[in-house]
């Protein structure tokens, strides 16, 4: 029997995947590059949201200028967090990478706390509704999801066609005869940590557009973006794109038969269940 | 400039941490000339080959480029000075199609302008290559990624080629080709620095030859005249 709501739940969760996508994008790409996991990732999000809400509401600044800002903002805090806190522990054992990446993710929850205190903060915009013969959809939601698709091309278009992307993809294949090609190792994974931080920007505007941001902002994140990369194959980029669409499927679904919040719990049951059945992901490499 | 002299390496020594792999090493190569480095498994060849192109550094020495000295120039720059370097294994990258592994080898600002034109070269060169450039590089047999190998490193347009081994892992009749390649290249104008364990078919291949046993070079001379010598024939060659 065809349910429109139903389908209505299915349109939403394709709207929602490409979000998640576009998150779980640059994580994966600093991983597969560079071989460590930001696990503040998702607070690269929240400074974004920050940044764009400060400049908003705060000085009136016009939003795309201040979206554009926040990106910037975000892309040179990658920059940082790779040159004061990667590069001093690249080649030593993973869980120091990944225990200073997490100290940098309470120290930014910290941070944010003591700036703008503990409060919910939005911008105050009321974005329009869409009907679509019966169906109802967030304009924000839509326009999150053609700005993601759009970000992604434009990541695979330059990975693709360019020589730094060229070099980008080939760094991670075999870094010790880089010099020979005439590339710098360190240019490398700075570009690199700079785009990885311009998309956690990117994704910041989306989100700001459809939720609050407070200081702990990245646990609704932060976990659900690691998930998706894990599912799809760690440094796994198409893996990690079709994986998120897997997961808002779940989130959006399970959430129309029973209850959002049960959406989560479905989505989280399903990556146990998959890491017991493939543990390497999906579309390991 | 030194008059004559393309690469010059003098007094060059180097290792890995504590351990010394190069001891006092010297030798030149001119413009046109074919050089080939012989000696057994662990000489150190490969250590020099990575010396010339700064992959390490050396502890002491000097090396020239057509006069410049190589001291100050960064490991990413050297490639701009006209040496290129096809690594031992081949050390392609093998989820990057071959034609993107081409690509790689015109990274220098220098070789960007003229990649259409190298690219069209080497597929010249090597029409095989062309057939497979959309192929991802890791799936092709040992012979083509040689072959692509070679021709990621004439992408950068050099003067001087170093290879390291690349007859090494591959079958009988392939080690043929690859030597045949090798002529092909010196017929081209390249001038090649190449080493080799497989001795007999190198010294026809090139116009002279170092022999680097443990660290140090025990003997050099032209090829006829290491093919002749008593030395060279008793222990490389098995006669
Ligand atoms: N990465 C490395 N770390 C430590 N020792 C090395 C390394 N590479 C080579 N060596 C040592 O240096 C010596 C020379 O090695 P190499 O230059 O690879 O010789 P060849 O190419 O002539 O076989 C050998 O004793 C080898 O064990
Ligand atoms: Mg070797």
């Amino acid at each position: 029997m065809f349910d429109i709501f139903l389908l209505e739940a299915v349109i939403n969760g394709v709207l929602l995947g490409g979000v998640l996508a576009l998150l779980a994008l640059g994580l994966n790409l600093v991983f597969g590059v560079i071989d460590v996991v930001w696990i503040c990732y998702a607070e690269l999000v929240m400074v974004g949201m920050y940044t764009i809400w400060w400049l908003f509401v705060h000085y009136g600044v016009p939003l795309p200028i201040a979206i554009a800002a926040a990106i910037a903002l975000v892309s040179l805090c990658g920059v940082a967090l790779h040159q004061l806190v990667i590069r001093p522990v690249l080649g030593t054992p993973p869980i120091n990478q990944l225990l200073v990446t997490g100290g940098v993710l309470f120290f930014m929850q910290a941070a944010a706390t003591l700036a703008f205190g503990v409060e919910f903060r939005n911008l105050g915009l009321r974005m329009p509704i869409v009907e679509v013969s019966d169906m109802f959809f967030s304009f924000a939601r839509i326009l999150a999801f053609g700005t993601a698709l759009v970000g992604v091309l434009v990541l695979w278009l330059f990975l693709t066609r360019t020589y730094l992307g060229t070099a980008i993809r080939a760094i991670s294949q075999d870094r010790e005869i880089m010099p020979l090609m005439g590339v710098d190792p360190r240019k490398i994974y700075l570009t690199t940590s700079a785009i990885g931080g311009g998309m956690a920007g990117v994704a910041a505007s989306l989100l700001a557009l459809q939720y609050d941001v407070h200081p702990a902002i990245g646990l609704s994140f932060g976990p659900i973006t690691f998930m998706i990369c894990v599912l799809g194959g760690l440094g796994n980029m198409a893996g990690g794109f079709i994986a998120a669409f897997v997961f808002a499927q779940f989130i959006s679904v399970g959430g129309f038969y029973f209850q959002i919040e049960w959406g989560y719990v479905l989505a989280f049951a399903f990556f146990i269940v998959m890491m017991f059945v493939k543990p390497q992901g999906l579309f390991s490499r | 400039m030194t008059g004559e002299t393309m690469l010059e390496v003098r007094g060059v020594s180097a290792g890995y941490g504590g351990f010394r792999a190069l001891f006092d090493v010297s030798l030149e190569v001119k413009p046109g000339e074919a050089v080939a480095v012989i000696g057994p498994n662990g000489a150190g060849k490969t250590t020099l080959l990575r010396v010339i192109s700064k992959l390490i550094a050396a502890s002491a020495g000097e090396i020239r480029m057509e006069g410049t000295s190589l001291g100050s120039v960064p490991p990413d720059k050297v490639v701009e000075l006209g040496i290129a370097h096809v690594p031992e294994n081949r050390r392609l990258f093998p989820r990057l199609t071959v034609e993107e592994n081409l690509r790689m080898g015109a990274y220098a600002p220098s070789a960007r302008a003229r990649y259409r034109e190298r690219l069209d070269f080497v597929y010249e060169l090597f029409p095989r290559m062309r057939e497979r450039r959309n192929q991802l590089a890791g799936t092709m047999s040992g012979g083509e990624q040689q072959m692509c190998a070679i021709g990621r490193a004439l992408m950068s347009g050099p003067k001087l080629l170093l290879m390291d081994e690349p007859s090494a892992g591959l079958a009988p009749v392939i080690v043929q080709q690859v030597f045949k390649l090798v002529e092909r290249i010196r017929a081209e104008g390249y001038t090649v620095l190449i080493v080799e364990q497989n001795v007999q078919q190198v010294l026809r291949v090139v116009d002279r030859a170092y022999l680097l046993e443990v660290g140090t070079i025990r003997l050099s001379g032209r090829s006829e005249e290491l093919l002749a010598s008593d030395e060279i024939r008793q222990s490389y060659l098995g006669l």
